[in-house]
């Protein structure tokens, strides 16, 4: 795979145009939380808010709003379509995961069942420049979490 | 002891020439993803020449010492050396040799202003100092399209001295509005700052226009020249501006180099902004007392090897001559601005095809991210510029939040030109846009 198919893979490049979660929904009686995460080098922007279940230990909902490039976009809707129903330390992990794979300089061949759409983004490790962009939305995501689980 | 040119003085520059001149820089001949360079970054910073390096080597196995302190002869090498620099630097821009300050960018040199503004507002610099001292209900105006770097300094001397900050809007194609120019500049305007050169849309401001406007209101005239001095001819003391900032990486020389003009009558009645060795006479427990301009303004050990080599960047540029310089950036930028009107569905930021520009040109892409622009074109070796080029409020007033900016220099050709356009012409598509 060349370089440039490498990084803008389709899967990352449908999810750009479609994007799952975006549009706030509002979280009615769930305990949720918003982050906003900004790269000043490039201006991508997004805030994103994390919903989670009555006993708050499952991520309910993931909605956000944000301008920026395609990587960014398709990160934040991947992101978006996973995270539901995992539990609060399983959605931890494949944050951590996720991070680990990013900054492995193309050296993690991510396991495919286990990060489903989201190992597509592998190929971004290799564009140290582009880091940042795949991981805007997963740290929004990992504050916002955070935070909902001490929300009032 | 000089490094040949590639090219003889005065030579005009065409394609022919610029191929030949490329000789003097290395850099340009690297291969990037398979690709010749196409190097058309020259905004952000531009790339040297080896006379350049070659003079801050020499300076470091020939002459390297401490300068304006020590008697030994190698002190007294470097101190001609560095001095000598500023002689050269002042009448490249036309200036005296008391109006060049040393600062490590262009941005120290701006916020060396309003640093030494905000000290005089505070009383610093006694009487003389007075006429610096900004208070509520004084007002300072900049452009909503300046670099940050000439906005945000503005805004923290407005905030510690409670004076107001105004700004000369754009028009929807990020131009200035020269007609607001006339209503924001009033009587109670004390400083009036803007870019020479808009460091996006490569747009040339009307100096003379805005100087009138702010000799009537008695302002003081600061010029942000970062994009005009590598590029144009220009004249400081003919323009009559108070103070101008420029930067050496922008202009052949290494990084960590920057100028402050000021006009010495001002420098001289202006308290320092960066304080301790080098800039003083005498000094006690309690007080010090503080050399004439420029040393004031040079505390602590100065950058001279940067300095020797802006020199000679001034000289190389001389050497090419700053009319022939303007000459073929304004034909790459004509090109630029022609071919970009051309692609469907990328919008030309700044003058309108025709207009006068600097070699310079940003575009907005309909639907596709600037990131994702700058990543297509640097598969096939072309460096621009993405982002907000630190001008986010001029973008926010075009209606888009950054743009993909390709800015030329003497060592650009049409071709280089040609190979940006081209390839992003396959942008949309490449990103399954089609209209």
């Amino acid at each position: 795979m060349s370089g440039l198919e490498s990084l803008y893979q389709e899967i990352i490049l449908d999810h750009s145009k479609q994007r799952t979660g975006e549009g706030f929904v509002d979280p009615g009686t769930h305990a949720s939380a918003d982050n906003h995460q900004y790269n000043p080098t490039c201006g991508d922007e997004i805030n994103l808010r994390v919903e989670l279940s009555d006993d708050r230990q499952t991520i309910e909902k993931v909605s956000w709003e944000g301008d920026g490039c395609s990587i960014s976009m398709a990160s934040a809707s991947v992101l978006s379509d996973m995270a539901p129903g995992m539990s609060l330390g399983e959605f931890q992990e494949m944050v951590d995961k996720f991070r680990e794979m990013l900054r492995s300089r193309g050296q993690i061949q991510p396991d495919e069942e286990y990060f489903g759409d989201a190992a597509a983004f592998a190929g971004v490790s290799k564009f140290v420049a582009r880091v940042k962009c795949a991981m805007l939305s997963w740290v929004a995501a990992e504050e916002a979490t955070k935070e909902a689980t001490v929300a009032k | 002891m000089s490094t040949k040119y590639a090219l003889p003085e005065s030579t005009p520059l065409n394609n022919e020439t610029v191929m030949k001149l490329r000789q003097d820089f290395p850099i340009l001949s690297l291969e990037v993803n398979g690709h010749p360079l196409t190097y058309l970054d020259s905004g952000a910073t531009s790339q040297n020449p080896v006379q350049v390096l070659d003079a801050e080597r020499n300076f470091y196995t020939g002459a390297n010492s401490a300068v304006h302190r020590g008697a030994h002869t190698l002190a007294v090498e470097s101190t001609d050396l560095f001095e000598e620099a500023r002689r050269v630097v002042a009448e490249f821009v036309g200036a005296r040799e008391n109006d060049i300050v040393w600062t490590a960018n262009a941005t120290e040199a701006l916020n060396l202003v309003t640093y030494s503004f905000a000290n005089a507002s505070e009383g610093l610099g006694g009487e003389a100092a007075q006429k610096f001292a900004l208070q509520e209900g004084d007002e300072i105006v900049v452009t909503e399209q300046e670099h940050h770097a000439n906005l945000i300094p503005w805004q923290q001397l407005a905030k510690k001295t409670g004076a107001t900050l105004r700004w000369i809007p754009v028009l929807e194609d990020g131009t200035l509005n020269y007609e607001e120019a006339e209503k924001v500049i009033t009587a109670r305007t004390k400083v009036l700052a803007f870019t020479h050169v808009s460091n996006v849309l490569g747009s040339i401001t009307d100096v003379d226009y805005l100087v009138k406007l702010g000799r009537q209101a008695g302002a003081f005239i600061v010029l942000d020249a970062c994009q005009s001095v590598p590029h144009m001819p220009v004249n400081f003391r003919e323009l009559d501006v108070d103070f101008a900032a420029f930067s050496g990486h922008k202009m052949l020389a290494p990084t960590g180099i920057g100028v402050l003009y000021g006009k010495s009558e001002l420098l001289k009645d202006m308290p320092p902004f960066l304080t301790g060795g080098s800039m003083i006479t005498k000094v006690t427990m309690t007080e010090a007392e503080f050399m004439a301009p420029p040393t004031r303004f040079e505390a602590g050990t100065q950058k001279v090897s940067q300095v020797v080599a802006l020199a000679e960047a001034v000289r190389y540029l001389g050497h090419l001559g700053m009319e022939n310089v303007h000459a073929w950036e304004a034909e790459l930028g004509k090109r630029l601005a022609q071919g970009v009107s051309e692609i469907s569905g990328v919008r030309l930021l700044g003058p309108a095809v025709g207009m006068e520009r600097a070699g310079v040109a940003a575009v907005h892409v309909d639907g596709v991210h600037p990131h994702d622009v700058g990543q297509i074109l640097d598969t096939e070796g072309i460096a621009v510029r993405v982002g907000h080029h630190c001008a986010q409020p001029l973008h926010r007033a075009m209606g888009i939040n950054a743009s993909t900016r390709a800015s030329g220099y003497i060592y650009n050709t049409t071709d280089d030109v040609d190979r940006f356009l081209q390839s992003l012409a396959t942008v949309r598509p490449y990103f399954g846009i089609n209209d």
